[in-house]
């Protein structure tokens, strides 16, 4: 389908608007964005290209009822090294980051092994649209508007042996690209972990777009993990691999600080972190007197995904 | 004008006017961020209160550093009337420290004295910082003139607390930031340095030009 969404900077429009304008076009029939369009985002000049829509419908059942963030809060206040440690960074150093072409490994413990390309991989999946809560483990918070589709959808179609215990996630490592990877803040590329039955939960998303379009650089173009019960740097961004291996792996906050962060990085106010509590957090877009609210356990989310961790002192596995 | 006078009237006020500026830009932040204003480019962000505790916590160790700065300088340059500002240098660390806490208390945790209370004493990089700022309160007591006058000695003895807060204000910094501590190391790196020429200018007096 052709793209005609106007060309205005996140900054200059109110999250509600483009909101809103999503919802009228779809409403109008005319939204038939698909997979093909991922890649179909065009430079040009200075301005930032502008960022396809997506037919994303909203996924009521998996979806939370508080107002999200405005866009722009989501997309200028990011943890994502690669492109600098500011929040303030992502928004500007990731701006000629190329998200296309793209091709994602897929190898380790399945019958379906190869380097697939981003449309391939993207091609089967019809997208929904879940708006999740986000919890950083640095205690602040935001609602996310997510396009995607459940991980386990496209897990399955590798078809993992019986040796499949957890699946390793990858990002690029391209310092030209990246170069918040020129310093060693992190050992690079960025890697994450989740549990077979973690990666198969039916909240766990793979997510390609936002607000109802393509995803920017900043959030993890072209493909990132959204884990929502668990602290937001589980959430890996821009993939390249994935792994589907029997050992746990060793994610990138555990290798870069063991007793900070660990594997599991389950949302839970009761297990602060050693050197700032996790009881309570801000959410962002609250402004100056926005009063701290109690952190949920699992986010919120406890109800679906507390089952997984029967029996295991969470305390130990932070 | 003799040079006392253009202390005075000159750079007392300039040097004024540099230190209030932070103050002034977080107020225009402030004011954008509250709508009475639209001034972009202070814009304080996503996070205005995060934004807002960090400014006032950097602009308050800057502040402590060039307070340290004076004395070699004025031992470089000899232009002794250098240090007729140092007191205002001072008590404008103390001011953005203040600020520091009272956005952290009021913005972050809502003047919830139990939550606060707690951070004090469970977070060892919130205990320092609240260390360092207690020790700032008698040194901004005793910066006038009768004060000091009265205490003599002990005045100079009792401001060398200002190498312990500043050390305790920057060990604060360090500890709270997650990964990247390249910032952090410059004010290390900085503070090593204003200390290591006192420990010259104390054992090679010689070697120290303005020093007799």
């Amino acid at each position: 389908m052709k793209n005609d969404i106007p060309r205005i900077a996140p900054s200059e429009i109110t999250a509600e608007r483009i909101y809103m304008d999503r919802r009228q076009l779809l409403a109008a029939g005319f939204a038939s964005a698909t997979v093909a369009t991922l890649a179909a985002t065009s430079a040009c000049g200075a301005t930032p290209p502008a960022l396809a829509a997506l037919k994303a419908t909203r996924n009521a059942a998996f979806s939370i009822t508080d107002p999200p963030n405005s866009y722009e809060d989501i997309t200028t206040y990011n943890n994502f090294y690669e492109f600098g440690t500011d929040k303030a960074d992502p928004a500007v150093n990731a701006r000629d980051f190329k998200p296309s072409p793209w091709s994602v490994t897929v190898d380790g413990e399945a019958e379906v092994r190869g380097k697939f390309t981003i449309e391939d991989l993207l091609a089967p999946h019809a997208l929904e649209e879940r708006v999740y809560r986000l919890r950083c483990v640095e205690a602040w918070s935001m609602v996310i508007p997510w396009a995607g589709f459940p991980l386990a959808d496209l897990l399955q179609r590798f078809k993992p042996t019986s040796r499949a215990k957890y699946v390793e996630f990858t990002t690029l490592k391209d310092a030209r690209q990246m170069p918040g990877q020129k310093y060693g803040v992190l050992d690079w590329p960025y890697v994450e972990g989740l549990r077979m039955d973690e990666a198969m939960h039916p909240l766990t998303f793979m997510a390609v777009g936002l607000y109802g379009k393509v995803l920017p650089n900043q959030s993890g173009a072209p493909l990132r993990l959204v884990v929502p019960w668990k602290y937001g740097f589980k959430n890996i961004k821009s993939i390249v691999r994935i792994r589907f291996v029997e050992q746990q792996p060793r994610n990138s906050w555990q290798i870069a600080a063991a007793n900070e962060y660990g594997f599991y990085a389950n949302v839970n106010p009761a297990v602060d972190h050693p050197r700032w509590s996790q009881a309570t957090e801000r959410r962002i877009g609250g402004g100056l007197l926005a009063k701290r609210a109690a952190t949920l356990p699992f986010n919120g989310y406890a109800e679906q995904v507390a089952s997984l961790y029967k029996g295991m002192d969470l305390r130990r596995n932070f | 004008m003799n040079i006392g006078q253009q202390f005075s009237f000159i750079y007392k006020p300039l040097v004024f006017a540099a230190c209030a500026t932070p103050a002034v830009l977080m107020a225009l932040g402030i004011a954008t961020q509250v709508g009475v204003i639209d001034f972009a480019p202070m814009d304080l962000g996503a996070d205005p209160v995060k934004r807002l505790i960090h400014a006032c916590g950097i602009t308050a160790l800057n502040m402590l550093l060039i307070t340290l700065a004076v004395t070699p300088l004025r031992q470089i340059t000899h232009w002794n009337h250098v240090l007729r500002l140092r007191r205002m240098l001072g008590l404008f660390a103390f001011f953005y420290a203040l600020l520091h806490f009272t956005s952290y208390a009021w913005l972050d945790q809502q003047l919830d004295i139990k939550a606060i209370g707690a951070d004090i004493l469970k977070r060892p990089y919130i205990t320092i910082g609240m260390a360092a700022l207690l020790m700032l309160v008698p040194l901004a007591v005793t910066s006038t003139n009768r004060m000091m006058r009265r205490m003599g000695r002990n005045w100079t003895r009792l401001h060398r607390l200002i190498y312990v807060l500043t050390a305790l204000g920057i060990w604060h910094f360090y500890w709270q930031v997650k990964k990247d501590i390249r910032e952090p190391l410059l004010y290390v790196g900085i503070f090593a340095v204003l200390m290591a020429w006192r420990l010259r200018a104390k054992f090679w007096p010689a070697r120290v030009p303005g020093r007799t």
